[in-house]
């Protein structure tokens, strides 16, 4: 809900810039939707893109990948975001081609409401057994061996999962499949797939008030929504063996540990580095390749300049992570394809 | 008086020549008129079957893939691409069925605490106490009093579904937690309490839901209970019954009806109430009799998955929004049915 509202309050502010800066050169209006989770910081970006350059206006909708994926093949946007990228055969019906170009990236956290535990450590067996449903009170011996002096509750584990389809859904069964073919082959990745475990909230809002509310429970959000909240995260042990906290240093972390390949579509789903935070991921966005309008192709190409560059340092403040200087250099380069 | 002297009565007051028989063009203007009403009469109608042949036009894939077995099989895994409903069934029936028992409790208490002037006498007494009872300003305040609480019932037919949602999560669950949780240790053998309330869960969902169909169920059963024939409660304080017997005995019998129609209105409210619920019930996949468990509604599935829901997906969920429109059609069908038989009778007294 206060999403929609900041939305609004700056589509208001567009137009408010729009109108006082119509007098000076073209103005150009670019249409864009999708993923919600990286709207806060996307809409940061084109108020303060929109403030700098009065005439190219900014509307950005947080509608969820699935639809700004579809109104993107429709031709209904501009451009688009997803956190689930873009599947090939998705990508070929676009006549002229599809550019997708990662503009940050952020850690998914596993969020607790145990307030005498601030630093529960959780194994890979461990976080793989609460979502599967094999572990299922707090003081089971899986929990309870790396955690020696938490005063750990005997009750059960309340697990609580996103109840609508869901891009973060999404990356995070894709990690908890890296760890764990059982995992994999029961119930697998998907946006929505069918959870044995817990009770389901809507949206990562949605699972935030149930962890606010419900004692001895534990549930996947991005971490912008824990930091807010103030809300205890676990410490997760990676694929190396160490257990890492979800900071912004692990994150880059684990960010450098992946190469970006040609098509800039890099899934980190269980990072090799040693001090490499377990559940990262890029969202991108999603452009043509050409477009009818020289103005609105060089607009984007600059608020895609501006992200990359004044905009990574505003990731940080709102909970995401700067991409590493090489995938910056690297998305840069792509950039120049769109015209 | 004459006839000659009614005419130029009416005609000092009705300038028009309103006694002469009407003219072509007020006869045409009366049969368009009635077209018109006609047209937007069947306009609704239309509109209804529009509505549900278009979701059923695209619920054909997935009938033709899922069939009946769509109703009664229970897994929703989107992965394995196996679909059932049944455990939303299930919930969508049971949420509602608890929320119109405890609806209708409260629903009909208070139907009767406003249309039998319980509060007005008591404030009468109490103003009787000061010797106020006829003073010209406060006389009117027993009235008045049952007016502000009977607009304040139906108040709460106003309230943004996603506010009683979070009043829900962040007010019930917690209130009711600890009692929820005694229970089940103590009752655990008992299958209602099988289970402990973590969170959201039937119990919260279906209390929530009955303060969200109370206004229905109360307005249309003080309805019925006000146009009970007053010679009917005569009789029965004439016979020598007390307060209590008259109510229980006569007068609630004879509303019966028109209660029971609005107990299947508050039901049908319950059926389709989505954003409540999808807040509160846990949205998880079980079939369970538990009050503490988390189960699933129909609406709330629909809700939760629709957004982002996939091509594939969509024949499916509109196959489970078709389930729903034929529960919730029944059921308003059948009250809407039960309501009109209840006021026919209750002219033919």
């Amino acid at each position: 809900m206060a999403k929609y509202c900041i939305s609004i309050v700056f589509m208001f502010a567009l137009i408010t810039f729009g109108a006082c800066g119509g007098g000076t050169g073209e103005s150009v209006k670019l249409q864009g939707a999708g993923a919600s989770f990286p709207a806060p910081l996307y809409l940061k970006w084109f108020k303060s893109f929109s403030a700098a350059q009065p005439n190219v206006q900014v509307d950005y909708q947080s509608v969820g990948s699935g639809s700004g994926v579809k109104s993107f093949m429709d031709h209904t946007v501009d451009f688009a975001a997803s956190d689930a990228a873009m599947k090939p055969e998705d990508m070929a019906k676009v006549k002229g081609g599809v550019q997708l170009l990662p503009m940050t990236a952020g850690s998914i956290v596993l969020a607790h409401s145990l307030k005498d535990v601030p630093n529960l450590k959780l194994s890979r067996e461990a976080y793989v057994g609460i979502f599967s449903g094999k572990i299922t009170t707090w003081n089971d011996p899986a929990i309870a061996s790396v955690n020696p002096d938490a005063k750990l509750p005997s009750a059960p584990i309340n697990v609580i999962v996103r109840a609508d389809s869901s891009g973060t859904t999404f990356v995070f069964t894709k990690h908890l499949s890296a760890v764990s073919k059982e995992f994999e082959q029961g119930i697998g990745v998907h946006n929505m797939p069918n959870w044995p475990v817990g009770t389901r909230s809507k949206g990562n809002e949605g699972i935030t008030a149930s962890l606010l509310t419900t004692p001895g429970s534990i549930g996947y959000i991005e971490y912008g929504y824990a930091h807010s909240q103030k809300l205890p995260v676990a410490t997760l042990q990676n694929k190396a063996g160490n257990y890492v906290a979800p900071t912004t240093a692990s994150a880059v972390a684990t960010l450098a540990s992946a190469e970006m390949p040609p098509n800039l579509i890099a899934w980190i789903s269980d990072p090799e580095g040693k001090d490499a935070y377990p559940i990262v991921t890029y969202t991108w966005m999603l452009f043509y390749k050409q477009y009818d309008s020289k103005a609105k192709a060089k607009a984007l190409r600059s608020l895609i300049d501006y992200g990359l560059t004044e905009g990574q340092k505003e990731s940080e403040a709102l909970g995401y992570v700067p991409l590493p200087p090489d995938v910056v250099t690297k998305v840069k380069a792509a950039a120049e394809s769109i015209s | 008086m004459s006839k000659t002297q009614v005419r130029q009565e009416v005609a000092a007051w009705h300038p028009g020549q309103i006694w002469q028989p009407p003219t072509k063009a007020q006869r045409w203007y009366d049969g368009a008129f009635r077209r018109l009403c006609l047209v937007f009469a069947a306009f609704t109608i239309v509109l209804i079957a529009w509505l549900a042949l278009g979701i059923a036009y695209r619920a054909i894939p997935a009938f033709q893939q899922y069939g009946l077995n769509f109703i009664y099989s229970t897994t929703w895994d989107p992965n394995k691409a196996q679909y059932g409903v049944l455990p939303e069934i299930w919930g969508t029936l049971y949420t509602s069925l608890l929320a119109l028992i405890v609806g209708s409790a409260f629903g009909v208490a208070a139907a009767i605490f406003l249309s039998e002037g319980f509060l007005g006498e008591a404030v009468f007494k109490g103003l009787k106490a000061f010797n106020l009872q006829f003073h010209p300003l406060w006389r009117k305040l027993p009235d008045r009093l049952e007016q502000i609480l009977k607009n304040l019932i139906e108040l709460l037919a106003a309230v943004p579904s996603v506010v009683y949602g979070l009043w829900g999560l962040f007010v019930i669950i917690p209130l009711i937690r600890p009692v929820c949780n005694w229970l089940h240790e103590q009752f655990g053998w008992f299958p209602l309490f099988s289970t402990t309330l973590s969170g959201p869960g039937v119990l919260p969902a279906a209390f929530v839901l009955s303060i969200m169909i109370l206004p229905t169920i109360t307005a249309i059963s003080r309805d019925a209970l006000v146009s009970v024939p007053p010679k009917l409660r005569m009789a029965a304080y004439g016979l020598g019954a007390t307060r209590w017997e008259t109510i229980l005995g006569v007068l609630l019998p004879t509303a019966s009806r028109g209660i029971f129609g609005g107990m299947v209105l508050g039901f049908g409210r319950a059926l389709g109430e989505t954003m409540a619920l999808a807040m509160l019930v846990g949205n998880a996949n079980r079939l369970t009799v538990s009050l503490f468990s988390p189960a699933n509604t129909l609406a709330a599935l629909l809700a939760n998955t629709f957004p982002e829901a996939s091509a594939k997906e969509i024949p499916v969920l509109m196959y489970a929004a078709l389930i729903l429109l034929a529960i919730s059609l029944v059921v308003n069908i059948f009250g809407a049915f039960v309501l009109e038989k209840a006021v026919g009778k209750g002219e033919a007294k």
